[in-house]
């Protein structure tokens, strides 16, 4: 069943088609939604893009500083691939895919990029630091949880605020938000482009996903740059190959920054 | 001081304001939201499906695998640790007794039914938005059900009863009694009961009495959320 349905996705992109009549550079309905669990965390999103849903979380914790970055804070990010959102997800620890996605689009991105100054994290020298914790939950997969996933943790740090902090008990009060948010220097946006056969496209669903060999998330920041890359898949690339799909990436990244507000 | 005035201002027999949608999973055989005040349950079916390993297998009926979880982010106060605890362990299994008195599994041998529920935000009441959810997911699935299962809780507060016991009643500094009820409405059987602290015989009679009448409002807007899928 899987091979007739790789074979016709293949045959349609030799037309330049695709299965749900979308262009080969086309995103789905994309759309973004703050504060789905305002009450609990202090920072929520939800992203839509067709019917791939994703929802992110972010809390804050206070700790020890790391012995080599006693001048920091960080961030720590954690993706679950839940069975709730697909039949072929499982139960249990956490899967290769979801550990990917968690180190390789969610943590790099904002990492690599410098969008968050890790210093303004830190509350005392060698001492206190803040730790912001990014957790990602699919809820439905319809294909390219990657992009979905990074852009999801990107909407719930933006929509995040700071709880209060006794700094001399070092207790978190919860129940009370200060104004201040976390300031990102630039929005880095993934986004993944796959192969097949010869042909390059986003945004891809299941099906799609099942027919690619190869896969690249590239993370641009507004000026273009990319500050991080992911090959994913089976299948190997060309140095033009990777060229035209940097370039699909930047343009669509450029696209995609606007919905952010 | 007597409890003369709830903390969040709700009549004595009032319950939480509730939302509730059937369908929000595309990739489920049967899905479901349900809120209360700002309690938020998702729930998924996946199954009949055949379950693995064969041993676990029995040839009688179908198995009902029930998963409590509460995403991380969804606490109150510090994050929670992912993966199972011991009490969402314990919830996961109370809430598959409470759901199994309305399935009729001995039409599906050999397989299994799995129940996803994931709390997306809490605010007290998390195990019987959950339960209520994976009902109304389960007849979005098409099982042929005795009825839908419908959950709330009950308690006491120096003696006074109160519906939909929340966040801040349940860490009422003078003691709380806090008893989650599901039940069949329609006949009234109870599948699910409860308990932290106390309460006498009498006492908990009229609590269930109660505990009805409030899981009928439940199961209206159940049926009315099945209903409105099939309007469009």
């Amino acid at each position: 069943m899987k091979d007739i349905v790789r074979t016709h996705v293949v045959s349609l992109l030799n037309k330049d088609a695709r299965l749900d009549g979308r262009k080969l550079d086309e995103y789905r309905k994309f759309t973004i939604e703050y504060g789905i669990s305002s009450k609990s965390a202090e920072g929520s999103a939800r992203v839509k893009m067709g019917d791939t849903e994703v929802v992110g979380g972010v809390k804050f914790l206070v700790g020890p500083t790391y012995p080599d970055t006693p001048d920091k804070g960080t961030i720590v990010a954690n993706v679950e691939l839940l069975p709730l959102s697909s039949p072929v997800f499982e139960t249990g620890p956490p899967s290769i895919q979801s550990i990917e996605y968690a180190r390789a689009i969610v943590d790099r991105g904002l990492r690599e990029s410098d969008a968050l100054d890790m210093r303004k994290l830190c509350i005392k020298r060698g001492e206190k630091m803040w730790t912001v914790m990014i957790d990602v939950y699919s809820i439905n997969d319809a294909g390219n949880l990657a992009d979905a996933i990074g852009l999801v943790a990107i909407a719930a740090l933006k929509d995040a605020k700071f709880p209060k902090y006794d700094a001399e008990k070092d207790i978190i009060n919860y129940e009370e938000r200060t104004k201040k948010g976390l300031e990102l220097k630039y929005l880095p946006i993934p986004i993944t482009i796959v192969k097949i056969g010869s042909k390059f496209i986003i945004d891809p669903t299941v099906e799609e996903e099942n027919a690619a060999e190869t896969r690249l998330t590239v993370t641009t920041i507004e000026d273009g740059r990319a500050c991080a890359i992911q090959k994913g898949g089976e299948g190997t690339l060309t140095p033009e190959d990777i060229d035209k799909m940097i370039q699909l990436s930047i343009e669509k990244g450029k696209e995609l920054r606007k919905l952010f507000k | 001081m007597a409890y003369n005035k709830r903390i969040d201002g709700r009549k004595f027999d009032e319950i939480r304001e509730m939302k509730a949608q059937v369908g929000i999973i595309p990739n489920a055989d049967g899905s479901a939201m349900f809120q209360i005040g700002k309690t938020i349950a998702l729930a998924a079916v996946y199954g009949p499906r055949e379950l693995f390993p064969k041993f676990l297998q029995n040839s009688d009926r179908g198995i009902l695998r029930c998963y409590y979880n509460m995403m991380s982010f969804s606490g109150s106060g510090e994050r929670v640790r992912p993966g199972p605890s011991r009490r969402s362990k314990e919830i996961s299994y109370i809430t598959e007794n409470a759901l199994l008195p309305a399935l009729n599994l001995e039409d599906f041998p050999n397989s299994v039914v799995d129940v996803y529920i994931e709390l997306l935000q809490t605010d007290a009441g998390t195990r019987c938005a959950g339960i209520t959810a994976a009902a109304m997911a389960l007849a979005d699935a098409g099982f042929q059900m005795k009825d839908l299962v419908s959950a709330a809780s009950v308690g006491f507060i120096e003696n006074r009863l109160i519906v939909d016991v929340s966040n801040e009643e349940e860490h009422y500094e003078k003691g709380n009694t806090d008893i989650p009820i599901a039940m069949m409405p329609r006949t009234g059987e109870i599948t699910l009961l409860q308990m932290d602290g106390f309460a006498s015989k009498e006492e908990l009679a009229e609590g269930i009495i109660v505990a009805k009448a409030v899981c009928m409002e439940i199961y209206k807007v159940q049926q009315e959320a099945l209903k409105a899928r099939y309007k469009k």
